[in-house]
Protein backbone atom coordinates (compact mmCIF):
# COMPACT_ATOMS: atom_id res chain seq x y z
CA UNK A 1 0.00 0.00 0.00
CA UNK A 2 1.67 3.44 -1.13
CA UNK A 3 1.38 5.95 1.23
CA UNK A 4 1.01 10.04 -0.47
CA UNK A 5 2.95 12.32 1.22
CA UNK A 6 1.18 15.77 1.18
CA UNK A 7 2.71 18.97 2.86
CA UNK A 8 0.81 21.85 4.93
CA UNK A 9 1.02 24.13 1.92
CA UNK A 10 -1.43 22.14 0.09
CA UNK A 11 -3.15 22.10 2.61
CA UNK A 12 -3.86 25.21 3.03
CA UNK A 13 -3.97 26.41 -0.17
CA UNK A 14 -7.10 24.12 -0.84
CA UNK A 15 -8.76 25.26 2.22
CA UNK A 16 -7.51 29.21 0.97
CA UNK A 17 -9.87 28.87 -2.24
CA UNK A 18 -12.65 27.11 -0.55
CA UNK A 19 -12.95 29.81 1.76
CA UNK A 20 -13.04 32.54 -0.94
CA UNK A 21 -14.75 30.78 -3.30
CA UNK A 22 -17.29 29.47 -0.63
CA UNK A 23 -18.25 33.23 0.63
CA UNK A 24 -18.53 34.82 -2.65
CA UNK A 25 -20.16 32.64 -5.05
CA UNK A 26 -23.53 30.98 -4.07
CA UNK A 27 -24.12 27.31 -5.43
CA UNK A 28 -25.51 26.26 -8.51
CA UNK A 29 -27.93 23.79 -6.54
CA UNK A 30 -28.79 26.93 -4.63
CA UNK A 31 -29.46 29.71 -6.55
CA UNK A 32 -31.15 27.08 -8.79
CA UNK A 33 -33.76 26.05 -5.65
CA UNK A 34 -33.96 29.94 -5.32
CA UNK A 35 -35.29 31.03 -8.99
CA UNK A 36 -37.95 27.93 -8.83
CA UNK A 37 -38.88 29.09 -5.64
CA UNK A 38 -38.92 32.54 -6.99
CA UNK A 39 -41.26 31.46 -9.88
CA UNK A 40 -43.82 29.67 -7.60
CA UNK A 41 -44.09 32.39 -5.05
CA UNK A 42 -47.86 33.67 -4.92
CA UNK A 43 -46.54 36.39 -1.93
CA UNK A 44 -45.89 40.32 -3.81
CA UNK A 45 -43.54 40.72 -1.35
CA UNK A 46 -42.34 37.24 -1.07
CA UNK A 47 -41.19 37.12 -5.15
CA UNK A 48 -39.58 41.01 -4.85
CA UNK A 49 -37.10 39.43 -1.68
CA UNK A 50 -36.62 36.40 -3.97
CA UNK A 51 -35.62 38.55 -6.62
CA UNK A 52 -33.37 40.82 -5.06
CA UNK A 53 -31.45 38.00 -2.86
CA UNK A 54 -30.83 36.61 -6.80
CA UNK A 55 -29.66 39.68 -7.55
CA UNK A 56 -27.67 40.39 -4.57
CA UNK A 57 -26.12 36.78 -5.19
CA UNK A 58 -25.22 37.92 -9.11
CA UNK A 59 -23.59 41.33 -7.75
CA UNK A 60 -21.67 39.05 -4.98
CA UNK A 61 -20.09 37.18 -7.22
CA UNK A 62 -19.59 40.13 -9.97
CA UNK A 63 -17.80 41.89 -7.18
CA UNK A 64 -16.00 39.25 -5.55
CA UNK A 65 -17.67 40.23 -2.33
CA UNK A 66 -19.03 38.50 0.27
CA UNK A 67 -23.08 37.61 -0.42
CA UNK A 68 -23.51 38.12 3.17
CA UNK A 69 -21.36 40.01 5.42
CA UNK A 70 -21.48 37.65 8.11
CA UNK A 71 -18.90 35.44 6.60
CA UNK A 72 -19.60 33.04 9.51
CA UNK A 73 -17.49 30.86 11.60
CA UNK A 74 -15.22 28.61 9.10
CA UNK A 75 -17.05 25.04 9.51
CA UNK A 76 -15.11 22.45 7.70
CA UNK A 77 -15.37 18.79 6.57
CA UNK A 78 -12.28 16.85 5.76
CA UNK A 79 -12.18 13.68 4.49
CA UNK A 80 -9.22 12.50 4.62
CA UNK A 81 -7.84 9.48 2.82
CA UNK A 82 -6.37 6.71 4.95
CA UNK A 83 -3.33 6.65 2.61
CA UNK A 84 -2.25 10.21 3.17
CA UNK A 85 0.85 11.12 5.31
CA UNK A 86 1.18 14.58 6.21
CA UNK A 87 4.60 15.47 5.61
CA UNK A 88 5.63 18.14 7.74
CA UNK A 89 3.55 20.32 10.40
CA UNK A 90 0.20 20.02 11.87
CA UNK A 91 -2.88 19.42 10.08
CA UNK A 92 -4.85 22.07 12.43
CA UNK A 93 -2.25 25.02 11.68
CA UNK A 94 -2.49 24.23 7.88
CA UNK A 95 -6.41 24.59 7.81
CA UNK A 96 -6.34 27.53 10.47
CA UNK A 97 -3.56 29.56 8.24
CA UNK A 98 -5.44 28.88 5.08
CA UNK A 99 -8.96 30.09 6.63
CA UNK A 100 -6.68 33.55 7.41
CA UNK A 101 -5.52 34.17 4.83
CA UNK A 102 -8.57 33.83 2.80
CA UNK A 103 -10.90 35.52 5.27
CA UNK A 104 -7.92 38.67 5.09
CA UNK A 105 -7.47 38.90 1.50
CA UNK A 106 -10.74 38.57 0.74
CA UNK A 107 -11.98 41.12 2.99
CA UNK A 108 -14.17 39.04 5.14
CA UNK A 109 -15.45 39.57 8.36
CA UNK A 110 -13.42 38.65 11.61
CA UNK A 111 -15.92 36.91 13.46
CA UNK A 112 -14.59 34.42 16.05
CA UNK A 113 -14.24 35.55 19.53
CA UNK A 114 -11.54 33.30 21.24
CA UNK A 115 -13.02 32.79 24.95
CA UNK A 116 -17.10 32.29 25.18
CA UNK A 117 -17.17 34.62 27.94
CA UNK A 118 -14.45 36.86 27.82
CA UNK A 119 -15.30 37.51 24.29
CA UNK A 120 -11.99 38.86 22.24
CA UNK A 121 -12.05 38.87 19.03
CA UNK A 122 -9.49 36.32 17.24
CA UNK A 123 -8.44 38.93 14.46
CA UNK A 124 -8.06 36.28 11.95
CA UNK A 125 -11.84 34.32 11.57
CA UNK A 126 -9.52 31.30 12.99
CA UNK A 127 -9.94 28.79 14.83
CA UNK A 128 -11.83 26.47 11.93
CA UNK A 129 -13.94 24.14 13.57
CA UNK A 130 -12.83 21.12 12.49
CA UNK A 131 -14.95 17.62 11.47
CA UNK A 132 -12.29 14.84 10.40
CA UNK A 133 -13.85 12.08 8.66
CA UNK A 134 -11.44 9.32 7.42
CA UNK A 135 -12.21 7.90 3.70
CA UNK A 136 -10.27 4.99 1.79
CA UNK A 137 -7.55 6.20 -0.70
CA UNK A 138 -4.57 8.45 -1.16
CA UNK A 139 -6.69 11.74 -1.58
CA UNK A 140 -8.23 14.45 0.68
CA UNK A 141 -11.26 16.40 0.27
CA UNK A 142 -11.93 19.70 1.86
CA UNK A 143 -15.15 21.54 2.45
CA UNK A 144 -15.63 24.99 3.95
CA UNK A 145 -19.06 25.64 4.82
CA UNK A 146 -19.03 29.41 6.19
CA UNK A 147 -21.93 29.23 8.64
CA UNK A 148 -23.38 32.38 9.49
CA UNK A 149 -25.03 32.79 13.04
CA UNK A 150 -28.45 33.79 12.85
CA UNK A 151 -29.08 30.54 11.22
CA UNK A 152 -26.89 28.79 14.42
CA UNK A 153 -28.90 30.53 16.88
CA UNK A 154 -31.67 28.89 15.61
CA UNK A 155 -31.02 25.49 15.77
CA UNK A 156 -31.39 22.83 18.33
CA UNK A 157 -30.59 19.25 19.78
CA UNK A 158 -33.68 17.72 21.38
CA UNK A 159 -33.21 14.49 23.20
CA UNK A 160 -36.85 12.68 22.20
CA UNK A 161 -37.57 8.94 23.14
CA UNK A 162 -38.70 6.25 21.54
CA UNK A 163 -41.71 6.59 22.22
CA UNK A 164 -41.85 10.05 20.63
CA UNK A 165 -41.12 8.52 17.13
CA UNK A 166 -41.98 9.77 14.01
CA UNK A 167 -44.72 12.61 15.35
CA UNK A 168 -42.32 13.97 18.16
CA UNK A 169 -39.27 14.07 15.34
CA UNK A 170 -41.67 16.42 13.04
CA UNK A 171 -42.61 18.44 15.95
CA UNK A 172 -39.49 19.00 17.08
CA UNK A 173 -38.73 20.32 13.81
CA UNK A 174 -41.87 22.39 13.01
CA UNK A 175 -41.46 24.20 16.51
CA UNK A 176 -37.81 24.82 15.71
CA UNK A 177 -38.88 26.23 12.75
CA UNK A 178 -41.63 28.61 13.65
CA UNK A 179 -39.42 29.69 16.64
CA UNK A 180 -36.66 31.09 14.26
CA UNK A 181 -39.37 32.50 12.29
CA UNK A 182 -37.59 35.62 10.62
CA UNK A 183 -34.75 35.29 12.07
CA UNK A 184 -32.96 32.08 9.85
CA UNK A 185 -33.28 34.24 7.02
CA UNK A 186 -35.54 32.68 5.70
CA UNK A 187 -36.34 31.02 2.58
CA UNK A 188 -33.96 28.35 4.59
CA UNK A 189 -32.41 24.87 4.35
CA UNK A 190 -33.46 22.61 6.76
CA UNK A 191 -31.09 19.97 8.10
CA UNK A 192 -32.03 17.15 10.46
CA UNK A 193 -29.86 14.66 12.08
CA UNK A 194 -31.38 11.33 13.65
CA UNK A 195 -29.69 9.30 16.14
CA UNK A 196 -26.51 8.57 17.39
CA UNK A 197 -25.31 10.97 20.99
CA UNK A 198 -26.57 14.37 21.12
CA UNK A 199 -23.30 15.72 19.54
CA UNK A 200 -23.33 13.32 16.86
CA UNK A 201 -27.22 13.98 15.75
CA UNK A 202 -25.85 17.63 15.47
CA UNK A 203 -23.10 17.09 13.63
CA UNK A 204 -25.49 14.79 11.10
CA UNK A 205 -27.33 17.87 10.77
CA UNK A 206 -24.92 19.90 9.75
CA UNK A 207 -23.87 17.16 7.32
CA UNK A 208 -26.83 17.13 5.55
CA UNK A 209 -26.64 20.29 4.59
CA UNK A 210 -23.68 19.27 2.49
CA UNK A 211 -26.16 17.74 0.16
CA UNK A 212 -27.10 18.94 -2.64
CA UNK A 213 -30.79 20.46 -3.09
CA UNK A 214 -32.45 18.11 -5.19
CA UNK A 215 -31.01 14.92 -4.13
CA UNK A 216 -33.25 12.93 -1.69
CA UNK A 217 -31.85 10.65 0.76
CA UNK A 218 -31.44 6.93 -0.60
CA UNK A 219 -33.89 5.35 1.22
CA UNK A 220 -37.20 5.48 0.22
CA UNK A 221 -39.18 5.67 3.33
CA UNK A 222 -36.53 8.59 4.64
CA UNK A 223 -36.71 10.37 1.49
CA UNK A 224 -40.66 10.30 1.77
CA UNK A 225 -40.03 11.82 5.34
CA UNK A 226 -37.82 14.47 4.15
CA UNK A 227 -40.82 15.41 1.31
CA UNK A 228 -43.71 15.77 3.97
CA UNK A 229 -41.43 17.35 6.40
CA UNK A 230 -40.91 20.06 4.08
CA UNK A 231 -44.52 20.83 3.26
CA UNK A 232 -45.27 21.09 6.75
CA UNK A 233 -43.02 23.68 7.38
CA UNK A 234 -44.23 25.41 3.90
CA UNK A 235 -47.58 25.15 5.36
CA UNK A 236 -46.23 27.53 8.47
CA UNK A 237 -46.31 30.43 5.71
CA UNK A 238 -43.78 32.14 7.33
CA UNK A 239 -42.23 32.77 3.76
CA UNK A 240 -39.08 34.58 2.41
CA UNK A 241 -37.51 37.03 4.82
CA UNK A 242 -40.18 36.11 7.38
CA UNK A 243 -43.16 37.92 5.47
CA UNK A 244 -45.42 35.63 4.30
CA UNK A 245 -45.22 33.29 1.37
CA UNK A 246 -45.10 29.60 0.40
CA UNK A 247 -41.83 29.28 0.47
CA UNK A 248 -39.99 29.34 4.10
CA UNK A 249 -38.06 25.88 3.23
CA UNK A 250 -36.18 25.16 0.18
CA UNK A 251 -35.19 21.66 1.25
CA UNK A 252 -35.05 19.45 4.01
CA UNK A 253 -32.55 16.66 4.08
CA UNK A 254 -32.37 13.93 6.70
CA UNK A 255 -29.38 11.72 7.79
CA UNK A 256 -29.69 9.10 10.38
CA UNK A 257 -27.63 6.96 12.59
CA UNK A 258 -27.69 4.03 14.80
CA UNK A 259 -28.49 5.09 18.57
CA UNK A 260 -29.04 3.69 21.78
CA UNK A 261 -31.66 1.75 22.63
CA UNK A 262 -32.99 4.36 25.38
CA UNK A 263 -32.53 7.22 22.79
CA UNK A 264 -33.95 9.06 20.05
CA UNK A 265 -31.87 12.29 19.54
CA UNK A 266 -32.99 14.38 16.83
CA UNK A 267 -31.08 18.12 15.74
CA UNK A 268 -32.21 20.16 13.84
CA UNK A 269 -29.84 22.48 12.22
CA UNK A 270 -30.99 25.48 9.96
CA UNK A 271 -29.29 27.52 7.19
CA UNK A 272 -30.33 30.33 5.74
CA UNK A 273 -31.02 30.71 2.24
CA UNK A 274 -26.92 31.71 1.59
CA UNK A 275 -25.99 28.32 2.41
CA UNK A 276 -22.11 28.29 1.26
CA UNK A 277 -20.18 25.48 0.63
CA UNK A 278 -17.22 25.15 -1.74
CA UNK A 279 -14.98 21.89 -1.95
CA UNK A 280 -11.70 21.39 -2.86
CA UNK A 281 -9.16 18.11 -3.51
CA UNK A 282 -5.87 17.40 -2.63
CA UNK B 1 -33.99 48.69 -7.93
CA UNK B 2 -37.55 49.29 -6.14
CA UNK B 3 -39.73 51.59 -8.57
CA UNK B 4 -42.59 51.44 -6.69
CA UNK B 5 -40.58 52.16 -3.45
CA UNK B 6 -41.25 55.65 -0.78
CA UNK B 7 -37.94 57.69 -0.79
CA UNK B 8 -37.02 58.17 2.86
CA UNK B 9 -34.61 61.31 3.78
CA UNK B 10 -32.81 60.21 7.14
CA UNK B 11 -32.21 61.55 9.79
CA UNK B 12 -36.11 61.12 9.90
CA UNK B 13 -38.91 63.61 10.84
CA UNK B 14 -41.47 63.01 13.64
CA UNK B 15 -43.96 63.73 10.43
CA UNK B 16 -42.08 61.23 7.95
CA UNK B 17 -42.43 58.57 10.87
CA UNK B 18 -45.78 59.10 11.02
CA UNK B 19 -46.81 58.34 7.79
CA UNK B 20 -45.29 55.19 7.23
CA UNK B 21 -46.96 52.01 7.16
CA UNK B 22 -46.30 48.60 8.02
CA UNK B 23 -45.71 46.56 4.63
CA UNK B 24 -44.13 49.41 2.83
CA UNK B 25 -41.39 49.53 0.57
CA UNK B 26 -38.85 52.45 1.14
CA UNK B 27 -35.20 53.64 -0.22
CA UNK B 28 -33.43 55.24 2.40
CA UNK B 29 -31.19 58.19 2.06
CA UNK B 30 -28.97 60.12 4.04
CA UNK B 31 -27.07 59.28 7.42
CA UNK B 32 -27.71 56.76 10.21
CA UNK B 33 -25.90 55.17 13.01
CA UNK B 34 -24.35 51.30 12.67
CA UNK B 35 -24.35 49.89 15.94
CA UNK B 36 -24.76 45.77 17.28
CA UNK B 37 -24.79 43.94 20.35
CA UNK B 38 -21.55 45.50 22.23
CA UNK B 39 -22.12 48.95 21.45
CA UNK B 40 -25.68 48.94 22.94
CA UNK B 41 -24.44 47.26 25.82
CA UNK B 42 -22.35 50.47 26.18
CA UNK B 43 -25.04 52.36 25.17
CA UNK B 44 -27.44 51.17 27.88
CA UNK B 45 -24.79 50.85 30.44
CA UNK B 46 -24.16 54.93 29.55
CA UNK B 47 -27.73 55.93 30.24
CA UNK B 48 -28.49 53.79 33.33
CA UNK B 49 -25.59 55.58 35.07
CA UNK B 50 -26.75 58.84 33.36
CA UNK B 51 -23.68 59.35 31.48
CA UNK B 52 -22.71 61.03 28.54
CA UNK B 53 -23.44 58.96 25.31
CA UNK B 54 -20.76 58.73 22.49
CA UNK B 55 -23.24 60.58 20.09
CA UNK B 56 -26.56 62.18 20.84
CA UNK B 57 -29.30 59.36 19.85
CA UNK B 58 -31.99 62.40 18.93
CA UNK B 59 -33.48 61.97 15.62
CA UNK B 60 -31.26 59.06 14.30
CA UNK B 61 -31.54 55.69 13.35
CA UNK B 62 -29.65 53.09 14.08
CA UNK B 63 -28.91 50.14 11.47
CA UNK B 64 -27.59 47.03 13.30
CA UNK B 65 -25.12 46.13 11.69
CA UNK B 66 -21.69 44.42 11.39
CA UNK B 67 -19.70 45.34 7.91
CA UNK B 68 -16.67 43.52 6.33
CA UNK B 69 -13.92 45.73 5.31
CA UNK B 70 -13.90 47.75 2.06
CA UNK B 71 -11.81 46.21 -0.54
CA UNK B 72 -9.78 49.01 -2.67
CA UNK B 73 -11.59 51.74 -3.79
CA UNK B 74 -15.13 50.63 -1.82
CA UNK B 75 -16.14 52.60 1.43
CA UNK B 76 -17.43 49.28 2.84
CA UNK B 77 -17.99 45.66 1.79
CA UNK B 78 -20.61 43.55 2.30
CA UNK B 79 -22.72 45.27 5.16
CA UNK B 80 -26.88 43.10 5.65
CA UNK B 81 -28.62 43.41 8.99
CA UNK B 82 -27.97 41.28 12.07
CA UNK B 83 -30.63 39.81 13.77
CA UNK B 84 -32.74 43.22 16.05
CA UNK B 85 -33.59 40.54 18.86
CA UNK B 86 -30.58 40.70 20.32
CA UNK B 87 -30.92 44.25 20.80
CA UNK B 88 -34.30 44.22 22.51
CA UNK B 89 -33.22 44.52 26.41
CA UNK B 90 -31.55 48.13 25.56
CA UNK B 91 -33.79 49.35 22.79
CA UNK B 92 -36.54 50.90 24.91
CA UNK B 93 -33.83 53.06 26.77
CA UNK B 94 -32.53 53.98 23.95
CA UNK B 95 -35.55 54.87 22.35
CA UNK B 96 -36.57 57.37 25.60
CA UNK B 97 -33.46 59.37 24.44
CA UNK B 98 -34.57 60.15 21.06
CA UNK B 99 -34.26 57.75 18.73
CA UNK B 100 -36.20 57.55 16.05
CA UNK B 101 -35.43 54.95 13.49
CA UNK B 102 -34.14 51.16 13.83
CA UNK B 103 -33.05 49.26 10.80
CA UNK B 104 -32.35 45.11 11.13
CA UNK B 105 -34.34 42.11 10.37
CA UNK B 106 -36.49 39.79 12.28
CA UNK B 107 -38.97 39.80 15.12
CA UNK B 108 -39.05 42.62 17.80
CA UNK B 109 -40.61 41.74 21.85
CA UNK B 110 -43.82 43.20 22.75
CA UNK B 111 -41.34 45.65 25.01
CA UNK B 112 -39.93 47.06 22.26
CA UNK B 113 -43.49 47.46 19.83
CA UNK B 114 -44.87 48.80 22.86
CA UNK B 115 -41.94 51.35 23.09
CA UNK B 116 -42.00 52.05 19.02
CA UNK B 117 -45.59 52.90 19.72
CA UNK B 118 -44.94 55.12 22.95
CA UNK B 119 -42.14 57.27 20.84
CA UNK B 120 -43.75 57.06 18.00
CA UNK B 121 -40.53 55.57 16.16
CA UNK B 122 -39.94 53.07 13.42
CA UNK B 123 -38.50 50.32 12.65
CA UNK B 124 -37.46 49.03 8.87
CA UNK B 125 -36.59 45.55 8.28
CA UNK B 126 -33.38 45.05 5.71
CA UNK B 127 -33.14 42.06 3.44
CA UNK B 128 -31.04 39.17 5.47
CA UNK B 129 -29.02 38.17 3.45
CA UNK B 130 -28.24 40.42 0.84
CA UNK B 131 -25.12 41.41 1.96
CA UNK B 132 -23.34 43.04 -1.16
CA UNK B 133 -26.36 44.43 -2.11
CA UNK B 134 -26.54 47.07 1.11
CA UNK B 135 -22.33 47.19 0.98
CA UNK B 136 -23.00 48.55 -2.67
CA UNK B 137 -25.35 51.16 -0.82
CA UNK B 138 -23.26 52.48 1.52
CA UNK B 139 -21.19 55.66 0.59
CA UNK B 140 -19.45 56.22 3.47
CA UNK B 141 -18.50 54.54 6.86
CA UNK B 142 -16.35 55.98 9.74
CA UNK B 143 -15.65 54.93 13.11
CA UNK B 144 -17.69 57.21 16.01
CA UNK B 145 -16.19 55.11 19.25
CA UNK B 146 -15.30 52.13 20.05
CA UNK B 147 -12.61 51.68 17.35
CA UNK B 148 -11.29 48.41 19.37
CA UNK B 149 -14.68 46.46 18.56
CA UNK B 150 -13.28 46.28 15.17
CA UNK B 151 -16.72 45.22 13.33
CA UNK B 152 -19.00 45.79 16.10
CA UNK B 153 -17.82 49.56 16.77
CA UNK B 154 -19.96 52.69 16.33
CA UNK B 155 -20.22 53.54 12.54
CA UNK B 156 -21.44 56.72 11.68
CA UNK B 157 -22.84 56.06 7.83
CA UNK B 158 -24.05 57.65 5.08
CA UNK B 159 -26.37 54.93 2.62
CA UNK B 160 -28.20 55.66 -0.80
CA UNK B 161 -31.09 54.06 -2.63
CA UNK B 162 -31.20 51.08 0.90
CA UNK B 163 -34.05 49.09 0.17
CA UNK B 164 -35.88 48.19 3.39
CA UNK B 165 -39.60 47.36 4.31
CA UNK B 166 -41.45 49.09 7.22
CA UNK B 167 -41.86 46.34 9.70
CA UNK B 168 -43.09 47.93 12.47
CA UNK B 169 -44.70 51.47 12.06
CA UNK B 170 -45.52 53.82 14.94
CA UNK B 171 -49.27 52.90 14.90
CA UNK B 172 -47.31 49.35 16.50
CA UNK B 173 -48.89 47.22 13.64
CA UNK B 174 -46.06 44.48 12.97
CA UNK B 175 -45.41 43.28 9.45
CA UNK B 176 -43.92 39.88 10.51
CA UNK B 177 -47.69 39.46 11.88
CA UNK B 178 -49.31 40.38 9.39
CA UNK B 179 -47.84 39.13 6.17
CA UNK B 180 -47.76 35.24 7.18
CA UNK B 181 -51.23 35.39 8.43
CA UNK B 182 -52.71 34.97 5.18
CA UNK B 183 -50.39 31.98 4.05
CA UNK B 184 -50.55 30.09 7.30
CA UNK B 185 -51.83 26.29 6.04
CA UNK B 186 -50.94 24.59 9.62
Amino acid sequence: MAIRSITEAQIEKAVYQAALEANIRLPADVSRAMEQAEAAESSEIGRKMLRLLLENARLAAEQAMPICQDTGAAVVFAEVGQDVHLADGDWQCAINRGIAAAYRNGSFRYSMVADPIERKNTGDNTPALIHWLPVPGPNITITVMPKGFGSENMSRVVMLVPADGVAGIQRVIIETVKNAGPNACPPLIVGVGIGGTQDYAAFLAKKALLRPIGAAHHNEQTAMLEQQWLTDINNLGIGPGGFGGKTTALALHIETSATHIAGLPVAVQLSCHALRRSTASI
Amino acid sequence: MNHDSKIIQLPLDAATVRTLRAGEWVRLQGTLLGARDAVHRRLFEAVQQEKELPVSLMGETIYYVGPCPGREGHPCGSAGPTTSGRMDPYTPALLQKGLRGMIGKGKRSEAVVAAIKKHEAVYFAALGGAGAIYGSCIKSISVLAYPELGPEALFRIEVADFPAIVAIDALGSDYYEIGPASFRRD
